[in-house]
């Protein structure tokens, strides 16, 4: 046998085995990156029931100047005394409410007997909120109640907290509504 | 290409299969408790919100169950099952359904493309897409009937047990999510002790059949799932006795390699003889035929 025949010969025997299968590449294990591997990490509490699981919601970027952050990952915070890193299924899809595109960002007003949102600036939503305040209370205002006591109560009103205002928060509204006169009041004070 | 990530232990129709064999890790495990799961979901959204799946298209079907099946697109699914026996009376079963991490995996042993499915040391078993040739001999492997394949590029896809996060030191997001606890992480020798316990307690609280779900036909899974009715799995949806089915492994083991060694033996046939007795020559019909052009 010549070497040239022995070397086609090789070369044909290589060829088929490749061809029957032998794959010849080593064997590698790749598995997907961590996705939050380097995302910034937010301590935040889930707006939804009054549970008030905290969350950490994660956003792509370290914070940098050109980095326009957006988020892409939400799940349970484990150091939360509440929750402990569990979520129930609608506070896990926070992330999809953030992102969503019909998410409220900015105040809009349905006036009496439109039936169309108006969206309108902040400054004009806190002032008309104040200026309906004050008229509901001019017009509903109590000063004495039938015995002749002096009780000075608004009960046109009502307001209720949200379940991630923070303790220190809820007694600012209460102390500021009840300065108002306004008898119904309740808080999600559990944050 | 640089070798990243955990040890393979197995691959799909690979002469070399794994890595060194050197590397050990425990196994890991999915703990589900069939008994204190509420039916919430929480599991089967944090899946898709880790996995970045589509929302699958759901409709009213008389049942609280998402999906009539697991698809390619959601791969974690609570399987409601009412059944009524007259001893038990009507039984309201729900049991979180996903790939059950085999140890001895059907799909694995079935499939035909190199490394497009691997069992990492830790026993995750994954499915690598740029491998997967999207044949869809793996279903016919798997006693469990979980793979599923893709619109469109028909690969094959199945529950990681989040080998992304396991192998930088996290839980799965099913587990971490689960509110009640009855979805446990960790190594599996730990959980089959957590499981025995919690058969004891529920015999002891009168459900004598309670038993946990490991089935050996596949040489154990790596999902472990507390039944309180231990002796009727079916009735859960699991089968009673899994095994990877005959034909695959016959198939694989003895047909595959006697039809490798026919074939190579006749491609090396052929070049012995080659290499011995040269080309075939034409015979000369010059002579015989008077030499007329």
């Amino acid at each position: 046998m010549k070497r040239r025949t022995f070397l086609k010969g090789s070369a044909a025997a290589v060829g088929g085995a490749v061809a029957l299968g032998f794959d010849l590449r080593q064997a590698r294990a790749e598995m997907r990156e961590l996705k939050i591997a380097r995302t910034t990490e937010t301590r935040s509490t889930c707006p939804y029931c009054s549970v008030s699981c905290g969350v950490i919601i994660h956003t792509l970027g370290d914070k940098s100047k050109n980095v326009k952050p957006s988020v892409v990952h939400v799940e349970g915070d484990p150091d939360h005394p509440i929750n402990r890193g569990t979520l129930c299924p609608k506070g896990i899809t926070l992330r999809d409410d953030i992102v969503s595109p019909s998410r409220l960002t900015v105040p809009q007003v349905r006036r009496p007997g439109s039936d169309t949102w108006e969206r309108i600036s902040w400054d004009q939503a806190i002032s008309e909120i104040a200026r309906h305040v004050k008229d509901t209370r001019d017009r509903t205002f109590v000063a004495k109640n039938a015995k002749g006591e002096v009780v000075n109560r608004a009960p046109g009103m009502g307001i209720i907290g949200g379940c991630t205002d923070t303790n220190e928060f809820n007694f600012l509204m209460l102390k500021a509504i009840a300065g108002l006169g306004i008898p119904y009041r309740d808080t999600q004070a559990r944050v | 290409m640089a070798l990243q990530g955990l040890e393979i232990r197995r691959s799909s129709a690979s002469l070399r299969g794994g890595g060194t064999g050197l590397r050990k890790m425990p196994t890991v495990a999915k703990y589900i408790d069939t008994t204190i799961c509420i039916g919430c979901k929480a599991c089967e959204v944090a899946c898709q919100e880790w996995n970045d799946l589509p929302n699958a298209h759901t409709a009213q079907t008389g049942t609280y169950q998402t999906l009539p099946t697991m698809t390619a697109n959601f791969w974690n699914l609570i399987k409601f099952r009412e059944v009524e026996t007259p001893e038990h009376g009507l039984q309201w079963l729900m049991r979180k359904d996903q790939c059950m991490h085999c140890d001895e995996p059907g799909c694995l042993e079935a499939c035909p493309a190199p490394g497009a499915i691997v069992q990492y040391v830790n026993g995750i078993v994954d499915v690598d897409p740029e491998r997967c040739i999207g044949c869809g001999l793996c279903e016919t492997g798997c006693p469990f009937d979980v793979p599923r394949y893709a619109q469109g590029t028909n690969k094959m896809a199945k529950c990681t047990l989040c080998v992304d996060r396991v192998s930088v030191g996290l839980e799965p997001a099913c587990i971490k999510a689960c509110p009640t606890g009855c979805l446990q992480f960790g190594d599996k020798a730990s959980l089959v002790e957590l499981a025995k316990h919690r058969v004891d307690q529920l015999q002891a609280d009168g459900f004598a059949q309670a038993a946990y779900y490991d089935p050996q036909g596949v040489g154990g899974t790596g999902v472990i799932t507390v039944l309180k009715h231990g002796d009727h799995p079916e009735w859960y949806g699991l089968p009673k006795d899994p095994t990877v089915p005959t034909t695959v492994s016959v198939w694989k083991r003895v047909i595959h390699p006697i039809g490798f060694i026919a074939m190579a033996a006749a491609v090396f046939g052929a070049i012995g003889h080659f290499m011995a007795f040269g080309p075939k020559k034409p015979k000369d019909t010059s002579k015989e035929s008077g030499g007329e052009v």
